[in-house]
């Protein structure tokens, strides 16, 4: 233990804060379950059954709920993917809102005005989906690129644009019926299947994950492994070397914008036409893009750790209705998805936190030696 | 012997440093004191805590043979300590008077009576020959008279314990000399000097007793008087080292790299390089010296392509690079080693191998159609570690944030070198780096100067410019003031020069 010093790092430590925080979530989770008076056993109970769709407390099975994990997952992935691939290049997109509208909306109008068979029609719908989304996020990457305006403010008013633009084309353009949504979607144009509904007793699983799975891996692949995600990356952590090293900095932020704006446009797309099966006029912004920050947080924008932190959070959604039928208020998943949150913003003091902990143990396990020398 | 200041055993833990371990410091009352150490050796961090910014996590600090809690800089001002800080603490619109007595400003009733502050720091200016205008504005006046506003500051105060850091890094070798007087001038008074630095010159000029630390361990204490700069610099490294540049004459040829007529705007938007030419042939080393902030890294920028030129024209091997992209002039036989390494000449998050292509990731054999091929990536960087000795924790994995300034260094030497630019622009490639590092970096300089390339050396040491450079070209407010031989200056000459005061053509 001679030369054992704070700050310290090993292998594998990347991982350890946001799964020390993810425990930390839960357990702050317990405790505001024990102050309602309800025990946090049933809280787990849920969270497992809303994982596994095994109830252990009953002994009984429901593929259900994993159907219903999946379906909230999917989409704060895909907004994940692209708060983290602009954010790997050093660009705070909160724009993956308005990019998923856009994206589900031009999904609609695909939907709706296209006649073709299903393996066409899906293809040209999620496409269309990216196609908007991506030039959504061009909008803030060119503004920033050419006229040095910050990405934040141009995302945040391009949310509301998109809301409205949304809500305008569905009930005129369209023609809505009930003021609220478009007409039902040719069966070609749908995500959906009965045959992945029955497996899962009736969920609304879709084909939507072959897409998120697909994005997954490309997000992998573009950033890790391409001469494109390696000039990406190197603008994001230092736009100045990048320069002096010769890259088209100014390219490579109005890209890598487009890029995540694709992927938030492929989540609007696949909500729509594989949850949904009409286009939706919504009265405000559904969540989705600040889900995906969060996700991405706890994933620290790496490609696996959004699948997870995804997973996570899709199932803290999920087990909401299980844990209000236990007479445990569903808000609590969004107590422990906060806190964790807020312990994975806390990383330094985690990081600190850790490794005083490390020193103690050391030295602890040093002190019994000592006892005896010294015959206490 | 009456200590002053005893530091004893000080012990300062960061996250994962000792940045003191175990130092003891005691200086003699009216004595100039030198704490010398390379770069990270825990000077900065032991001042801190004299100075009352950082708590120690041992030892004890006694003033006057006091026992004292230094816990913020107001305790450390009433115990009579002062700090002249490397970068100035002065508001710039504000004049002399009215930045001395920022904090403490005396009263005529609710009224602030600058009239007798500035009659005492006119006094104080006197008495101690720092020949100050108390009704200056600060933008006004130079950067050494600056340095002479944060003395008066320490002596309005009454301090009477003076901590210089690093205070000679922003001045020609005339105004060193003025403040070496200066110093002289307070100890007289009666005034105690600590005073911080990597330069052994100056202590030999200056300083009665020296405290050399290493590694954030106190080496030793010895008088000045009786002790040699290479003795001084052995305890600073920590092994023997040679101060002399080993190389031969140099054969230049033809001209590579040609400045003309040069106009460059600086942040400000005003012209920070104005009209300048110079050329640069191939086997020789032109040094570019200049005080800081005279154009030198505007003139970079604009060679190099960071900084847009106004007008002029640059060009390499007859080839007009003036108005081409960074890539293209990279392309077309020029090199840069940056000033700052690392806001330009790293990604101080990329792993070292990534590091060493950010070049040439876009080409073969790093990568292929777009997909990146890191065995030929760590490769390459094992080669170049080898070849350059660039020492880290985990090789070729290492962060670049990891490693030391002298291996950052090195590693950006390595890259570019290996490019082999045929004109090679080093801005720079020492500064804050250790005895040992330097003496490599400026033998591999030597080596490029010998295989033909043509060599612009910018740099702010006056020792490294001569001894070095083969020409030297003095660049004042934007402009080349002279174009001298190096053998045929020295440091006079070229301070007249740097400080405008002399033209001379080469």
């Amino acid at each position: 233990m001679a030369n054992k010093k704070l700050g310290d790092t090993r292998k594998g430590d990347a991982l350890l804060v946001p799964v020390v925080a993810v425990l930390l979530g839960f357990a702050v989770g317990s405790v505001v379950v024990m102050i309602t008076g309800k025990s946090p056993l049933v809280m787990f109970n849920a969270m497992l059954q809303g994982l596994t769709g095994l109830n252990v407390a009953r002994g009984s099975f429901n593929p259900r709920y994993i159907g219903e994990l999946v379906i909230q997952a999917m989409p704060i992935i895909l907004t994940a993917l692209c708060f983290g691939f602009a954010a790997r290049t050093g660009l705070f997109n909160i724009g993956a809102e308005g990019q998923l509208m856009v994206g589900s909306l031009a999904a609609t109008t695909v939907a709706l005005l296209v006649r073709a068979p299903a393996f066409i029609h899906i293809p040209l719908v999620l496409g269309a989906g990216m196609v908007a989304g991506a030039l959504w996020g061009a909008i803030p990457g060119y503004l920033k690129a050419r006229f040095n305006v910050h990405e934040v403010v141009v995302t945040i008013m391009l949310n509301y644009v998109a809301l409205h633009m949304n809500n305008l084309m569905i009930l005129n353009v369209f023609g809505s019926v009930d003021r609220v949504k478009t007409a039902q979607f040719p069966q070609s144009a749908l995500l959906k299947d009965p045959w992945l509904e029955s497996i899962t007793n009736g969920s609304r699983l879709n084909w939507g994950f072959v897409p998120v799975l697909i994005a997954i891996v490309v997000y992998w692949f573009v950033i890790e492994k391409t001469t494109f995600g390696y000039g990406l990356r190197a603008v994001g952590y230092n736009k100045d070397a990048a320069k002096y090293a010769g890259m088209k900095v100014n390219r490579n932020i109005v890209l890598s914008m487009m890029i995540a704006g694709a992927f938030a446009g492929l989540a609007g797309a696949v909500i729509t036409t594989g949850t949904f099966s009409f286009g939706r006029a919504l009265s405000a912004a559904e969540g989705y893009g600040f889900d995906g920050m969060a996700v991405a947080l706890v994933g620290s924008n790496q490609a696996v750790g959004i699948l997870l932190a995804g997973l996570l959070f899709g199932m803290l959604k999920a087990a909401g209705p299980l844990m209000q039928s236990n007479g445990i208020p569903k808000e609590i998943g969004g107590i422990i998805q906060a806190s964790i949150v807020l312990f994975v913003a806390m990383k330094y003091g985690l990081e600190r936190l850790i490794s005083v902990l490390r020193l103690r143990r050391d030295k602890a396990s040093a002190l019994p030696v000592t006892g005896e020398e010294a015959g206490v | 012997m009456a200590f002053i200041i005893e530091m004893l055993n000080i012990v300062k833990d960061f996250p994962g440093i000792r940045a003191n371990d175990d130092v003891t410091l005691q200086v003699e009352k009216g004595s100039i004191h030198a704490l010398l150490g390379e770069n990270g050796a825990g000077k900065s961090t032991l001042m801190s805590i004299l100075f009352g910014l950082y708590s120690p996590d041992g030892g004890s600090i006694r003033i006057r043979g006091e026992t004292v809690r230094i816990s913020d800089p107001n305790v450390a001002n009433e115990l009579g300590i002062g700090m002249v800080h490397q970068h100035f603490k002065l508001v710039h619109n504000f004049t002399v008077t009215e930045n001395i007595i920022l904090g403490l400003e005396p009263k005529k009733g609710p009224v602030l009576d600058i009239k007798s502050a500035a009659v005492k720091v006119a006094e104080l200016s006197k008495l101690y020959g720092l020949d100050v205008d108390p009704f200056a504005k600060i933008e006004d006046i130079s950067v050494s008279m600056q340095q002479r506003v944060e003395i008066l500051k320490m002596l309005y105060r009454d301090a009477e314990i003076l901590i210089f850091d690093e205070p000679t890094a922003v001045l020609t070798p005339q105004e060193i000399h003025e403040l070496m007087g200066i110093m002289r001038r307070l100890v007289e008074e009666g005034k105690t000097i600590l005073l911080i630095t990597h330069k052994l010159k100056e202590i030999k000029a200056v300083a009665d007793t020296c405290t050399v630390l290493r590694r954030g361990k106190l080496i030793g204490t010895v008088p000045v008087a009786e002790t040699s700069e290479a003795s001084m610099a052995e305890m600073m490294v920590g092994r023997e080292v040679s101060f002399s540049v080993d190389k031969g004459p140099a054969h230049p040829g033809k001209v590579v790299l040609e400045v003309k007529d040069l106009c460059v705007k600086n942040a400000k938007g005003l012209l920070g390089v104005k009209n300048l030419s110079l050329s640069v042939r191939e086997g020789e080393i032109l040094g570019l010296c200049g005080i800081d902030g005279n154009g030198q890294t505007e003139l970079i920028q604009a060679l190099t392509g960071l900084a847009p030129i106004e007008s002029g024209s640059v060009t390499v091997q007859g080839v007009d690079i003036t108005d081409l992209p960074v890539k293209q002039r990279l392309d077309s036989g020029l090199g840069h080693i940056p000033e700052d390494r690392h806001r330009h000449g790293l990604v101080l998050d990329f792993r070292l191998d990534e590091n060493m292509v950010i070049h040439s990731y876009g080409s073969e054999p790093f990568s292929r159609h777009g997909i990146l091929d890191y065995g030929a990536i760590r490769k390459n960087a094992d080669r170049l570690i080898e070849e350059f000795d660039v020492r880290s924790g985990r090789g070729p994995d290492t962060k670049a944030r990891s490693m030391s300034g002298g291996n950052q260094q090195k590693a950006i030497l390595a890259r570019e070198i290996d490019r082999s630019p045929i004109a090679f622009v080093i801005a720079q490639p020492t500064r804050g780096l250790d005895v040992g590092a330097i003496e490599y970096i400026h033998k591999r300089i030597v080596a490029e100067r010998d295989k033909g390339k043509a060599i612009l050396l910018a740099s702010l040491e006056l020792d490294e410019i001569l001894d070095v450079s083969d020409r030297i070209a003095v660049i004042y407010g934007g402009e080349i003031v002279g174009v001298v031989d190096a053998d045929k200056t020295d440091e006079n000459e070229l301070g007249l020069m740097m400080s405008g005061s002399v033209r001379k053509a080469g």
